[in-house]
């Protein structure tokens, strides 16, 4: 295949890559809100709109800004066909924004190229599949599974799985980085120690950490380009 | 018939189970497509398995802390729909919130299957579901304007854009506000500056970065790269192990 045909195939394969997805994310989307009506429907009693109206208002529009701030920043680092499964089926910041990251280092591909395309969409499928395997066994051996999981000398350990993640992450991270991690990591630990309040609200201060950093790495990539190019 | 048997009935397990079984052959069909089009293009297709195969053990070890999230939302849900919102689109730390917040507006004092009823199921059900879609609404209508906004392909090479590094950067960020969180509870978490919170998240980050260390040193040094593939989950079973054993001595 020449460059030219490359890039035609790229172009066709993008496209319907974003039919296909716009395509499954309304039939999923159709399917969940459809979902409560039908066992509705099973059970002999529909939803109290004038609760889930009031509830919405409490607790959704939180999670509606929450998921906008979400598709933003993540929706670049996930490409199109890793972005519409990402979104599928959840679980962003504990799971695939982290493991498209890990296959991107591991393939070593740079984000906004076709390959990185590829390999975050196969990321994303692969560790999708593997957690609705998991659940599946899990939901199949519930009651074999339920003492061992909840025994309470393994709770530390399934309370700890996101920190054990990040830590794994921050060192293979920081390692090449630490002119860039240093600055956001002191200043969201003074934030935190003189307002521990904001620890419930964590997801929320990713952006401004998230800010810090990219700012940094900015004057580090303008200062290099500057060097490489003076004029 | 009591509530948690209702909501645990067949029909509920095939209405949950359909549903998530067409999101797996999603994501099959997304994931075949993804290889065919990098076998196209010319990809090296080890570098394609590895990515599998790493994201795959990857997921492993935040899946059974999925589980857990799952079980514990089956003793007042039921099973199929914990099955259900933390196999399509659900977080695990948005689900326990929402369902608790929705019970309360449903008139519950707490999220319970003894205070549950059909009508308040229904309801909490539909309000998990429609709180968190937007990722996927926005999707649909700004997923394409967005990212071709972000990249315009053949403009520019790679090595000339800011866009890696302002991933990198960005989730350097993510894993700094995380760490941070961590060291703010415990200096501050019973009182400002007492240094009586919660320490374990804070060493469970010390032994997972060591370990990881360990894994890299492996392999880079030893040149024993199919290390690589299982370093992220490896550290993490370690430091969820050192978890275990602080929580047992401390």
């Amino acid at each position: 295949m020449n460059e030219s045909e490359k890039n035609l195939y790229l172009e066709k394969y993008n496209d319907r890559t974003h039919v296909w997805g716009r395509i499954v994310c309304i039939v999923v989307l159709i399917l969940l809100i459809g979902a409560p009506f039908l066992m509705g429907a099973c059970l002999g009693a529909m939803p109290d709109l004038g609760a889930f109206g009031r509830g919405f208002l409490s607790v959704g529009l939180v999670w509606m800004v929450s998921s906008v701030a979400e598709y933003l920043i993540y929706t670049p680092m996930l490409g199109a066909g890793g972005g519409y499964l990402a979104f599928i089926t959840g679980n962003l910041i504990n799971m695939k924004i982290p493991c498209a990251v890990n296959a991107r280092d591991i393939a070593g591909t740079k984000t906004g190229t076709a390959e990185n395309e590829v390999i975050s969409t196969l990321s994303i499928a692969a560790s999708s599949l593997v957690t609705i395997l998991v659940l599946a066994a899990g939901v199949v051996l519930l009651v074999p599974l339920q003492p061992i999981l909840q025994d309470p000398a393994l709770q530390p350990a399934f309370d700890n799985v996101v920190p054990a993640l990040f830590g794994a992450m921050a060192y293979k991270y920081f390692r090449h980085n630490m002119k860039i991690a240093l600055v956001p990591l002191v200043f969201m630990s003074l934030l935190f120690i003189l307002v521990p309040a904001l620890t419930s609200s964590t997801s929320f201060m990713i952006i401004p950490s998230g800010a810090i950093a990219i700012g940094i790495s900015f004057w580090f990539f303008r200062r290099k380009a500057n060097a490489a190019d003076p004029h | 018939m009591s509530i948690l048997s209702q909501l645990n009935s067949p029909a509920m397990y095939l209405i949950c189970g359909s549903i998530i079984l067409f999101v797996a052959a999603v994501c099959v069909f997304f994931l075949i497509r993804a290889y065919r089009a990098g076998k196209a293009i010319g990809m090296d297709t080890t570098k394609m398995k590895r990515a599998i195969t790493s994201s795959a053990t990857f997921a492993l070890l935040p899946s059974v802390g999925i589980l857990l999230g799952v079980i514990a939302l089956s003793g007042s849900l039921g099973t199929p729909l914990p099955w259900l919102r933390l196999s399509v689109i659900g977080a695990l730390h948005y689900e326990t919130q929402v369902a608790e917040a929705a019970a309360e507006q449903v008139g519950l004092s707490h999220l319970s299957a003894s205070e549950m009823t059909p009508t308040a199921f229904t309801t909490i059900a539909l309000l998990m579901s429609f709180c968190i879609m937007w990722g996927m609404v926005l999707s649909v209508f700004f997923n394409k304007r967005y990212l071709n906004r972000l990249q315009s392909p053949g403009k520019k090479t790679p090595g000339q854009s800011f866009g890696d590094s302002a991933m990198t950067a960005m989730f350097i960020g993510l894993v700094c506000a995380y760490i941070g969180s961590y060291i703010g509870g415990f200096v501050s978490g019973k009182g400002l500056f007492t240094f009586s919170g919660d320490w374990t998240p804070l060493a469970v980050v010390f032994v997972a970065g060591l370990t990881m260390a360990g894994f890299i040193w492996l392999s880079e040094k030893k040149k024993a790269a199919w290390v690589e593939n299982f370093s992220i989950a490896g550290s993490m079973i370690i430091a969820m192990a050192a978890a275990v054993l602080i929580r047992s001595f401390a």
